[in-house]
């Protein structure tokens, strides 16, 4: 298959209608394998509707989304779940099963999929909770713990089975200062060792610029700009001037 | 008249997708029989499900059983007592709880009790995108969440049905002693006379189809929830509504399907 030369997530001519309300327009761009991609942009104007098509969750009105080379409209359901195997997801919201603990919530994927034994299984949900600084918190449930640990624990999850793609909704937003740096090294760890292509829609610009290899500012349903980060820093945008801005970000 | 028309169809095209959907939830789910004794995930949840629908209805099962059977007792005892045949009482009281209000009540009180919940869990998992995230890790919610509930509730029911019957009967003989002077056992005596034994397996098999029918229709309108605590609400009423026209509409058929005039 010549699937590894195909882009890891490709937007053609994508439209996407909620009734009238027109959220993507026209939206094209592709994120390559092993890519550290960043979608920011201010609140509503479709970054979390962005990554749900990219990932299936949602159909485009109109245009063509590939993940991993394959066409997501063309697909069966048994294709689809086959796909998103190789993908990993973390929900703006967390979204952890309520009456799992944070360590069977991070190794429900495992006990899904794999026939691991369950010792080596508990090894990895440990250090994977360790590596998002919650080695002491597995026993915790989502209800006992601050929306930041449900956080941590459902990106421990999204990454714990090594997918060659992941997508993160606002991975930090409820971090924080310290937190986010973690997780910002931690996008970048996971990108570098395993190869994975990272979509990440954040509103932390600051973290952003220090591990994208390219960003991409969403207004109005498409990207005003798309460049690596010491182009976006002297970016002609006013948009993207003001976000900066607003973020004490100079040049 | 252009309006009414394509109202009416947009109704019935929403009626007959909603119906396809539970059908397939519900068929899915029943295949997924074998998973409760393969996988450990599953084998829990349905034993978690077994003592919620189980014991945490026997309360309420009780009482309805109890007082369905005395009220029974009482307007069949003064009918019959009119033609001094106070012992059709038990008969009649035989044959009505195990053909019809024993699996009636159970669906009813299941309905009410326990598919209300489920669609409430559901629907809130659906808003918090927890089913999403679930079909994101190519974990099947029907499998891992419906599988579970739709056979705790098959197996139970019948159980459930049994027991009220039991407790009916009691109810109908308590009656039969204090009001109509009819030995308590002569009562029971009766009514095990009475009692046919395709009335007791018809029965019970419409208590097993009750189960089926309430828990895939409250785990199905749990999926379809949308916008947020105000949708919860409206899957849990709406769960209950569905379940409750499900049971009438499939006790008529199966009835005339199992007893032939
Ligand atoms: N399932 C949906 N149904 C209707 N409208 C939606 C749905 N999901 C998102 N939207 C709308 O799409 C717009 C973009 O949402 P979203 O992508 O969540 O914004 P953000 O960029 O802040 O993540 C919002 O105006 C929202 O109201
Ligand atoms: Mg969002």
């Amino acid at each position: 298959m010549s699937s590894n030369a195909e882009p890891a997530v490709a937007f053609e001519q994508v439209c996407k209608r909620f009734g009238s309300r027109r959220v993507l327009d026209g939206q094209t761009f592709a994120v390559q394998r092993g890519e550290r991609f960043v979608i920011i942009g201010p609140s509503g104007t479709g970054k979390s509707v962005s990554l749900k098509l990219a990932s299936g969750q949602l159909s485009p009105t109109s245009g063509t989304v590939r993940l991993l080379g394959q066409d997501l409209c063309a697909l069966s359901a048994t294709a689809l779940a086959a796909l998103r195997r190789r993908v990993g997801y973390l929900f703006q919201s967390g979204a952890l099963l309520g009456w799992k603990t944070l360590a069977e919530n991070v190794a429900l994927p495992l006990r899904s999929h794999g026939h691991l034994p369950e010792r080596e299984i508990a090894e990895r949900v440990q250090a994977a909770l360790a590596e998002v600084g919650l080695a002491d918190a597995g026993e915790l449930y989502p209800a006992e713990v601050s929306g930041g640990m449900v956080k941590r624990a459902a990106f421990a999850r999204a990454i714990i089975e090594e997918p060659e793609v992941l997508f993160f909704d606002e991975p930090t937003s409820g971090l924080d200062p310290v937190m986010s740096r973690t997780i910002d090294a931690l996008i970048t760890q996971v990108n570098q060792t395993h190869g994975a292509a990272c979509v990440v829609v954040t509103h932390d610009l600051a973290g952003a610029l220090r591990y994208a290899d390219r960003i991409g500012f969403l207004k109005a349903g498409r990207f005003l700009t798309v460049a690596p980060p010491s182009e976006i820093l002297n970016s002609p945008v006013p948009e993207v001037q003001a976000f900066l801005a607003a973020q004490a970000l100079e040049p | 008249m252009m309006l009414t028309r394509e109202a009416a169809g947009s109704l019935a095209a929403r009626l007959l997708s909603g119906l396809g959907l539970t059908a397939q939830v519900t068929a899915l789910a029943s295949l997924g029989l074998p998973r409760i004794f393969l996988e450990r995930e599953c084998r829990r949840t349905w034993a978690r499900q077994l003592y919620v629908v189980g014991i945490g209805t026997l309360a309420v099962a009780t009482v309805v059983a109890l007082f369905t059977g005395m009220i029974l007792g009482l307007q069949l005892g003064i009918a019959f007592r009119q033609f001094s045949q106070e012992l059709m009482v038990a008969y009649t009281l035989a044959f009505a709880m195990l053909r019809e209000m024993g699996p009636f009540m159970t669906g009813i009180i299941l309905a009410a009790c326990v598919g209300s919940s489920m669609a409430a869990q559901l629907g809130t998992m659906t808003v918090n995108e927890e089913i999403a995230a679930l079909e994101m890790m190519s974990v099947s919610p029907v499998r891992f969440l419906v599988v579970p509930r739709l056979w705790a509730m098959a197996m139970m029911a019948p159980l459930l049905s049994f027991y009220t019957c039991v407790v009916a009967f009691f109810g109908g003989a308590l009656v039969g002693y204090t009001q109509l002077n009819i030995p308590f056992l002569q009562f029971m005596g009766q009514i095990v006379e009475a009692a046919e034994v395709k009335d007791l397996w018809v029965g019970l098999l419409k208590a097993f189809v009750f189960g089926i029918l309430v828990s895939g229709i409250s785990c199905t309108v749990g999926f379809c929830t949308t916008q947020g605590a105000a949708g919860v609400g409206a899957s849990t009423r709406r769960a209950v509504i569905y379940s409750f026209l499900a049971i009438l509409i499939g006790g008529y058929f199966i009835t005339r399907f199992c007893y032939v005039l």
